[in-house]
This record gives C-alpha cells, sequence and structure tokens, in this order.
C-alpha cells in the first residue's frame, strides 16, 4: 500500500515501474476515500508505522533470548508477548514464530505465493527477499542460494525451508556465535543482521 | 519443535505425523496452496488453528467455517527431481485441510 500522492515503482517482480498498477492504486484510493471503509490519511498512517520498523527491533529480541533462558521460552510460545517485554507492539494476526536454529537444524524463510515476512518486527521486506529468483529458487536449490549468500552449511546440517503460505510469519532465530560469552546484550544485538533473521546467512562476530 | 497457542474451535482431522497427499487441484483464484506442491507427498508436522478460509475471503465472503490449517513437511529430494541438496533437506508448509487427503503411511 502506498499514498497515492506521490509516484512509485510496483511491478510483479517489485522492480520496474508499472503506470497501469499506479493509476489503479490512485482509483481504490480515492474510491475508499469516499468511501467509509478506509481513509487515505489512515493507510500513509500504517505505512509510516511500518517503514518505522526495522531489523533493530529483531535484533533486540534475538539478543535477548540468547542471554534470557525464559525470555526465549515466552518467546518460543508466544512471541507477541516477548516482543511486547522489548516495546514491540504485534498484531493479534497473522500467528508470528520463531523457528530456533540449532548446530544440527537450518531454518531458511520464504513466501513462494507472494512476499509474507515478519514486518512487525523486521520492516518491509527486502527487494531479494519478493524476487522471483529468491522465491522460486530457495524451495528447488536451497544450498546454491544460500551459498550465494556465503552460508555453506557443514555436512551433516539438516536444512529445512520453510514457505509462508497461509497463517504464519516466521522470524528465525539464529544460532549465537562462539566466543560472544563476553558480550554485553547490546553488542550482541548488532551482530545480528536482517538477512540472519531471514536465516540466508548465519550470525559472525 | 515449534510450538504455538492455537484456536482450538474446529477438531483437526489429521494428526501429527500422518502421511497425506496434497490434492492434484489446478483451481485458480485466491488459495494459499502453491502449485509445486499440489499432488505431492508428505507427513504432518502440526496442527497450527483453524483459520477463516482464504479462498472465501478474497472475494467478500467471511471465510467460514473456518478450516484447519497444519505444517506439512516435505522431503526435497522426492518433491524434486534431479535434486542436488542433502537428502534430508525438508521444505515445511503452511496448507489447509480441505487440500489435503490421508494416504498410508508406508507410501
Amino acid at each position: 500500500m502506498m499514498p497515492h500522492d506521490h509516484p512509485h515503482p510496483t511491478s510483479r517482480d517489485h522492480s520496474e515501474p508499472r503506470a497501469a498498477f499506479d493509476r489503479l492504486l490512485s482509483q481504490v484510493l480515492t474510491a475508499l476515500d469516499e468511501s467509509a471503509l478506509l481513509t487515505t490519511a489512515e493507510v500513509t498512517a500504517q505505512i509510516e508505522d511500518m517503514e518505522g520498523r526495522t531489523p533493530t527491533e529483531g535484533a533486540k529480541l534475538i539478543a535477548r533470548c540468547w542471554v534470557d533462558p525464559e525470555f526465549r521460552e515466552l518467546a518460543r510460545h508466544d512471541l507477541p508477548a516477548a516482543a511486547a517485554q522489548i516495546g514491540i507492539s504485534m498484531p493479534p494476526h497473522p500467528v508470528f514464530l520463531i523457528l530456533e536454529n540449532t548446530e544440527d537444524l537450518h531454518h531458511v524463510v520464504v513466501c513462494t505465493l507472494c512476499s509474507c515476512y515478519p514486518r512487525p518486527i523486521l520492516g518491509p521486506p527486502p527487494v531479494w527477499y519478493k524476487s522471483r529468483n529468491y522465491r522460486s529458487r530457495v524451495v528447488k536449490e536451497p544450498r546454491e542460494v544460500l551459498a550465494e549468500f556465503g552460508t555453506v552449511l557443514p555436512a551433516g546440517t539438516n536444512l529445512r525451508v520453510v514457505d509462508s503460505t497461509a497463517d504464519c510469519r516466521y522470524l528465525v532465530l539464529p544460532l549465537r556465535p562462539k566466543g560472544t560469552e563476553h558480550l554485553a546484550e547490546s553488542e550482541l544485538a548488532s551482530l545480528v543482521s536482517r538477512d540472519s533473521m531471514i536465516g540466508v546467512t548465519k550470525v559472525s562476530t | 519443535m515449534i510450538s504455538v497457542r492455537c484456536d482450538q474451535s474446529k477438531a483437526p482431522k489429521f494428526a501429527d505425523g500422518q502421511c497425506v497427499q496434497v490434492i492434484q487441484d489446478e483451481s485458480l483464484g485466491h488459495c494459499r496452496t502453491p502449485l509445486y506442491v499440489r499432488g505431492a507427498y508428505g507427513k504432518i508436522v502440526s496442527y497450527i488453528g483453524s483459520y477463516k478460509n482464504p479462498e472465501d475471503l478474497a472475494y467478500g465472503g467471511s471465510g467460514l467455517p473456518e478450516s484447519p490449517l497444519y505444517w506439512v513437511e516435505f522431503n526435497l529430494s522426492e518433491l524434486w527431481d534431479n535434486y542436488t541438496g542433502d537428502n534430508t533437506d525438508t521444505l515445511q508448509v503452511e496448507v489447509y485441510e480441505h487440500w489435503l487427503r490421508k494416504t498410508a503411511q508406508d507410501k
């Protein structure tokens, strides 16, 4: 959703402008303004709320999970409640979940149908996440795709690709890097990248 | 394993570990069952909860009754011919109950 008072690129691959979609969007927003359903101002407020959210929020949550076993347990069972404890508000639906990486299991997240993503925790998804290239390939040749992100899984590591097709949104809880026992929570958070929370990279020091 | 607060309002038909096949239906329209798993054999990981049916919601319907939703796991080397990854690599997809049918445990 975009407000109709400035230009914006829109395409099936989210990478090139599509004038027809711009016109359609303008007309939909005008019709909404004339209805009692929703106003352009509300649409803009929602966009601004989403654009104000960044992977920094997710990184804080991951670092807290690493240092606080009780918090991690809460995040496992009720991610919105855990997020609320560190000041991140989340809607009641869809269902937000963490996928815990271990020494033996690595998760990577995709939405092959569109661009479902844990936006309240990570903000808007990166362009590549919405690309046809990523969406079609990561379910078919995930190890090759991960390698392109510089991630080579050791032999014997189980790989689970999670396709966010319906009512769930996933945040990968990456493995805490070794040798970080001395770091403060805020230092740990600064190590956590957006891509590691999608599962295409690991966290390193 | 993943756990989640479930809406238990509708009893799920499939138990964890049940072998299932995704229905091979070519219907278009707004549904959340990706084409690439249609007809594929997988296994129920667990029931997630029951949610409004997106195929009805998308066209102005109520989405009711809610449909049970499951995590279904597929083995990637079974899903794709000439899969180049490890035999243990898996794919987990959310699939609504009306897109699944029970199959023998030892397919």
